[in-house]
């Protein structure tokens, strides 16, 4: 409906109003540095625009709107169409179809001429958030349960494998599985206090996980080196072959024996390739596990918690295990974080990272893998992207996460792709 | 021996006493049927007997046994099944992951044997059986919370409030089910209802509860025609 005139203009005073308030310490007020030190100056000429292009923006866009609206009206109806029970529908051959087409992509990228190092290590880096977030995924999306400290594991599996390496001297395929089983085990601790919490008290407790173990790393300085860290981490090797020029000890390195000249690209090929592995992995596994009943039950725990109990579905159960396994993923990622970094301190394992890892899954639609995979190459990838626009591409990724949110409430793939579908012939 | 046996049965919510002394016994082949006012504690005696919360006081023997201390999901494990009031199905997955997690307990051999009989009872749920069931009117989501329940093949049946917030022809239909469970299956039935009629025309015996007490017990149609039952809970009610 078509709002009248004067609504729109007072609609378009009030966002003026706001802009000025907001304009006159960001814009207005200018500090330049001079021989006397800083001085404030003021800009009001630039206000004054600020204002009046706020102002006439809002006015635009009210204009634009009842335009919009106008067509919606006059055009017919559109009938929803029943969706035929079994047939998959477009949007899941479409999705099938992408992943198809991503897997492909992934699979070849190192391979092609015009990846160098900067595009594998992006990469590489995408795929790790990608690992995070299927971890997140399981305790998040399928089974409803908050984790705002989902870096821990992360840290975990980090520390577990600098760790496991500089005392005995274990090497990164043998520490992979155990970082991950020691990330469950820390995943199945933290679940058992929080079983009967829900909802603010759930996220406080979680995001307390995190942090604690941040600080306990940061000054259990004997073990972990406290701020400075675990350095000189093993690079992986394949079967025992080394990527480095002068393989160490015991080693065959793989230009030696190849005989293809060597490159410090190989490594990174390698390693972009072991965490592609994993993450088709930890993607099938999970996959499997949501058609299993341990994976149906988180996803009706989510759902209903009363109800599983009346089912006979024990609730305490299904969230230790949601986030033993979320946990594992986490620390899965973990352990190839240290390997690939060849170091690890505490720094990399703040709270933006466990932000930033359910932005994730949030944005992709809470409990969708191909979700995951597309918030994270945009999340991972839109930062980089932003790089021309220097200090404000921070403000250009909060502008793009706010229009993903509003357009698509319910994340990006926000439908649920059912475990089972039974074809309709017996129907 | 009754299959289910309540003896003196206290629940309270912090200083709220809401089961008082409650005795209630259910036997084989029975549909009984507990009506009430609002808060006269008809949903806390489903919830007592399924485990949560703990009667303060009582017994609770279940087959010879006593199921006092067992949580909810340890008493749907030795045969109680539970359609919770307000359905409380799982609106996210389809009718029949709905099913499929009903026959979480149930024996894997008889799931398709139990899935036909299921959708033989109401057909409808065969024809939305890939249907996200958060998208079914709440006749539908009843009969799916129904059929869940019986996908485990209960020995005790406790339906909380199967009528509430649905049209008269569906309640009628529901009730025509839980009467036929009865009559073919020789399912045992615990019925928790405000809509006294219908419950107490099908019920074999009936209590009428008030503030946590059993008030008034007999056989269904001999409630019926009791003045009190009409007067409190009949009069001006439609039917």
């Amino acid at each position: 409906m078509a709002t009248p005139i004067e609504t729109k203009l007072k609609d378009s005073a009030a966002a003026a109003g706001l802009a000025l308030v907001l304009s006159i310490p960001f814009i207005g007020l200018h500090t330049i540095s001079t021989d006397q030190g800083l001085v404030v100056e003021s800009r009001w000429s630039w206000v004054a625009w600020a204002v009046g292009l706020v102002f006439i923006g809002r006015l635009l866009l009210g204009f634009a709107r009842d335009a919009l609206a106008a067509r919606a009206a006059s055009r017919p109806k559109k009938q929803a169409k029943p969706v035929a029970a079994g047939e998959p529908t477009l949007a899941a051959r479409l999705t099938r179809a992408f992943m198809a087409v991503a897997l492909l992509f992934a699979v070849t990228l190192p391979f092609m001429p015009y990846s160098d190092r900067y595009i594998i290590d992006l990469g590489t880096t995408v795929l790790i958030y990608i690992l995070l977030a299927l971890g997140l995924n399981v305790t998040v999306g399928l089974a409803g349960l908050l984790d705002l400290g989902f870096v821990a594991f992360y840290a975990i599996g980090a520390y577990s494998f600098a760790l496991l390496s500089k005392f005995f001297g274990l090497d990164f395929w043998v520490c992979l599985p155990l970082s991950g089983l020691i990330a469950a085990l820390f995943g199945a601790l933290l679940s058992l206090p929080i079983l009967r919490l829900r909802g603010d008290y759930l996220a406080i407790v979680t995001l307390g996980f995190g942090e604690i173990t941040r600080i306990v790393i940061l000054n259990w300085q004997s073990l972990t080196g406290g701020p400075n860290g675990v350095s000189g981490i093993p690079r992986p090797g394949l079967f025992g072959l080394s990527f480095d020029r002068r393989p160490p000890e015991g080693m065959g390195s793989f230009h030696e024996l190849t005989g293809i000249d060597f490159s410090g690209e190989h490594r990174l090929m390698f390693l972009y390739l072991i965490v592609l592995a994993l993450v088709c992995l930890v993607a099938w596994v999970i996959n499997r596990l949501r058609a299993l009943p341990v994976g149906r039950a988180w996803e009706a725990l989510r759902e209903d918690e009363i109800a599983c109990r009346s089912l006979g579905i024990n609730p305490t159960a299904s969230k230790v295990s949601a986030y033993a396994i979320g946990g594992m993923m986490g620390g899965f990622a973990g352990c190839f974080f240290a390997a690939r970094q060849g170091f690890v301190s505490p720094e990399s394992f703040g709270f933006i990272e466990s932000a930033l890892i359910l932005a994730i899954v949030v944005l992709g639609g809470m409990g969708s893998q191909v979700g995951v995979v597309i918030a994270a190459l945009f999340i991972v990838m839109l930062p980089e992207l932003g790089r021309e626009f220097a200090d404000y591409r921070m403000i250009v990724f909060g502008l793009a996460m706010i229009t993903i949110m509003v357009w698509r409430p319910g994340g990006l793939l926000s439908t649920r792709v059912p475990t089972v579908k039974l074809d309709q012939k017996g129907a | 021996m009754s299959l289910l046996q309540l003896t003196g049965v206290c629940t309270n919510y912090g200083p709220i006493e809401a089961l008082r002394g409650v005795d209630v016994t259910v036997e084989q082949g029975e549909i009984v049927t507990l009506i009430g006012a609002n808060g006269a504690g008809k949903s806390t005696l489903l919830m007592t007997i399924c485990g949560q919360p703990k009667p303060a006081a009582g017994s609770i023997v279940f087959d010879g046994q006593s199921i006092v201390d067992l949580p909810p999901h340890e008493t749907a494990k030795l045969g109680i099944a539970q359609v919770p009031e307000g359905r409380r199905i799982f609106p996210r997955m389809t009718v029949f992951e709905n099913l499929q997690l009903g026959a979480t307990l149930g024996d894997p051999a008889n799931f398709d044997t139990d899935i036909a009989y299921c959708f033989d009872l109401f057909p409808i749920l065969q024809k939305r059986r890939d249907q996200r069931a958060g998208t079914l009117s709440g006749g539908e989501q009843q009969m799916l919370a129904i059929s869940r329940a019986l996908m485990s093949r209960p020995r005790l049946l406790l339906l909380d409030e199967p009528s509430l917030g649905l049209a008269p022809l569906i309640i009628r239909r529901i009730f025509d089910v839980i009467n036929d469970l009865n009559k073919t299956r020789g399912m045992t039935i615990l019925l928790v209802e405000q809509n006294a009629y219908h419950a107490l025309k099908l019920a074999h015996r009936a209590y009428v509860l008030a503030q946590g007490q059993v008030v008034l017990q007999g056989a269904g149609p001999e409630l019926l025609a009791n003045p009190e039952v009409r007067a409190a809970y009949l009069e001006g009610g439609a039917h």
